[in-house]
């Protein structure tokens, strides 16, 4: 069995060293060793799952060891993790389930799948009072510009639907701080394990690219040039309207997918705004992060 | 108050009560594209029924969020679908009930496709999307005058009715400005609208 070990801290820039040692191991049953885990973002959470998904086209579900941390694993509970990682690993340990009804607790949206444009509307339904809340009042927004983060929220799930053409899922969470940021903040990930940038534009664009059509092309396309496989000048603004809250906001927002990572890079944060030659991972997965206003 | 022409038939769209209708769901947010194309399918086949003349008021006054997508197939898509020469019906739109987080989303899709539409907002009625500066003071001066012919909207404004053509024929064109050729009226739509 081969091991894949799981960072302390997991989220988006950790995360590829998980895809790494998938890349490595070259088939075979896969152990998820999860046991230092102390920290995981939305995108961490839903990255393992689409990690677990990956491993398991083997044939064989991989095995997840649960992290030592009490607080982790309760967190991962309240997030429904387990309700979706039982059916991706075969899990080592004792979850802790959600019982649901977990109006009280910290999470803003549980992990949610999106298969259909029905589960946009629910995550919309379910999300917009409250973030609308946490916006205005934790994060200092003004309440006319909280009120975009539902359109927000349904423009990154559409993305799902309308390029990856697979299920994907969502989840986002508030966060006293986080490593890179001593302020309050809201984090949205996205993850689906569908055709990726570069299918979704593959047959529209390739090949006015040349040798230069790649991942990494095909993100610039799509998040610079807001361009898209249809043809209707409407469509391939979903990216735009999203970068542009999110810059307004003093936020991040970051896709990867395959081999190439874009990002709009704020301040507070050392990422590049392109990174190439990653380890391959497929579809995309999208990582938001708001932080709140500095004079708050 | 301005006479209302004769041909003209008022419709209301209350967006939040026809997403329900139109995709048979109990969605309070206009979000998605699949929900904008069928708000849209419902307000066009009420404008087929009606056969004549038409001035329709888009309400959102119960919509809470409002997506680009959605907004994109139900307010620019309905827009352009009635612009052509070729349109299934003579329809004009006003929007009504705009809060000010949806103004952003409509001036987005109205921009990308080079359209504009007339809201009537808290602060009054204006017009919204592409409009350059011509046109922005020829549509004010047909809003305030009501109903007026080219001399009396170059009269009201000053100048000579040949350096207000350009921009009255664009607003006509683009059907912010309802012109009646029989009576060489131009009709302002803020006021045909007040009692629908």
């Amino acid at each position: 069995m081969k091991v894949i070990s799981i960072p302390p801290i997991l989220e988006e820039r950790s995360f590829d060293a998980v895809v790494q040692a998938l890349a490595d191991a070259e088939g075979g049953r896969f152990l998820f060793d999860a046991r230092p885990l102390r920290w995981v973002d939305p995108y961490g959470m839903l990255g393992l799952l689409a990690a677990a998904e990956v491993a398991g086209r083997g044939g064989e579900r991989p095995v997840l060891q649960l992290p030592k941390a009490a607080e982790v694993l309760s967190y991962l509970g309240r997030m429904r993790f387990f309700n979706y990682a039982e059916e991706l690993f075969e899990i080592h340990g004792a979850p802790r389930r959600s019982r649901g009804g977990d109006s009280a607790s910290d999470v803003l949206l549980e992990i949610t799948p999106i298969r259909e444009y029905r589960d946009v509307h629910d995550v919309v339904d379910r999300v917009n009072e409250r973030a609308i809340e946490i916006l205005t009042h934790q994060l200092h927004y003004p309440a006319r510009e909280a009120w975009q983060f539902g359109s927000m929220l349904s423009e990154v799930c559409q993305n799902i639907l309308e390029h990856a053409q697979a299920t994907g899922w969502v989840a986002t969470q508030t966060y006293s701080r986080i490593p890179q940021l001593d302020r309050r903040v809201v984090k949205i990930g996205v993850v689906d394990l569908g055709i990726g940038f570069k299918g979704s534009l593959a047959g529209t664009h390739a090949a006015r690219f040349g040798d230069r059509w790649g991942d990494a092309a095909a993100l610039e396309a799509a998040f610079i040039h807001g361009l898209t496989r249809f043809h209707d000048p409407g469509r391939g603004q979903g990216l735009k309207q999203i970068r542009k809250q999110v810059g307004r906001w003093g936020g991040k927002v970051s896709i990867r997918s395959g081999t190439a990572r874009i990002a709009d890079v704020p301040d507070w944060d050392d990422a590049p705004p392109l990174e190439e030659k990653l380890p391959h991972f497929p579809g995309a997965q999208i990582g938001i992060v708001l932080p709140a206003r500095s004079q708050a | 108050m301005t006479d209302v022409p004769r041909d003209v038939v008022p419709l209301r769209f209350e967006l939040s009560s026809l997403v329900t209708r139109s995709v048979a769901s109990l969605y309070s947010h206009l979000v998605t594209r699949p929900t904008g194309r069928a708000v849209r399918l419902g307000i066009e086949s009420q404008i087929s029924e009606i056969g004549a003349l038409c001035l329709s008021i888009l309400d959102f006054g119960q919509v809470a969020v409002l997506d680009y997508s959605c907004a994109d197939e139900t307010v620019a898509k309905l827009i352009l679908r009635y612009q052509p020469d070729d349109r299934p019906a003579d329809a004009y739109f006003v929007a009504r009930g705009l809060a000010e987080h949806h103004l952003e989303t409509i001036e987005a899709v109205l921009e990308r496709h080079d359209l504009a539409l007339v809201a009537e907002l808290e602060s009054g009625p204006t017009l919204l999307g592409s409009v350059d500066a011509e046109e922005m003071e020829v549509w004010t001066a047909v809003e305030r005058l009501g109903r007026a012919t080219g001399d009396e909207v170059a009269g009201y404004l000053g100048v000579r009715p040949e350096e207000i053509s350009r921009p009255l024929d664009s607003l006509v064109r683009r059907r912010v400005v309802l012109y009646r050729e029989a009576s060489g009226l131009h009709y302002a739509l803020t006021p045909l609208a007040a009692d629908v």
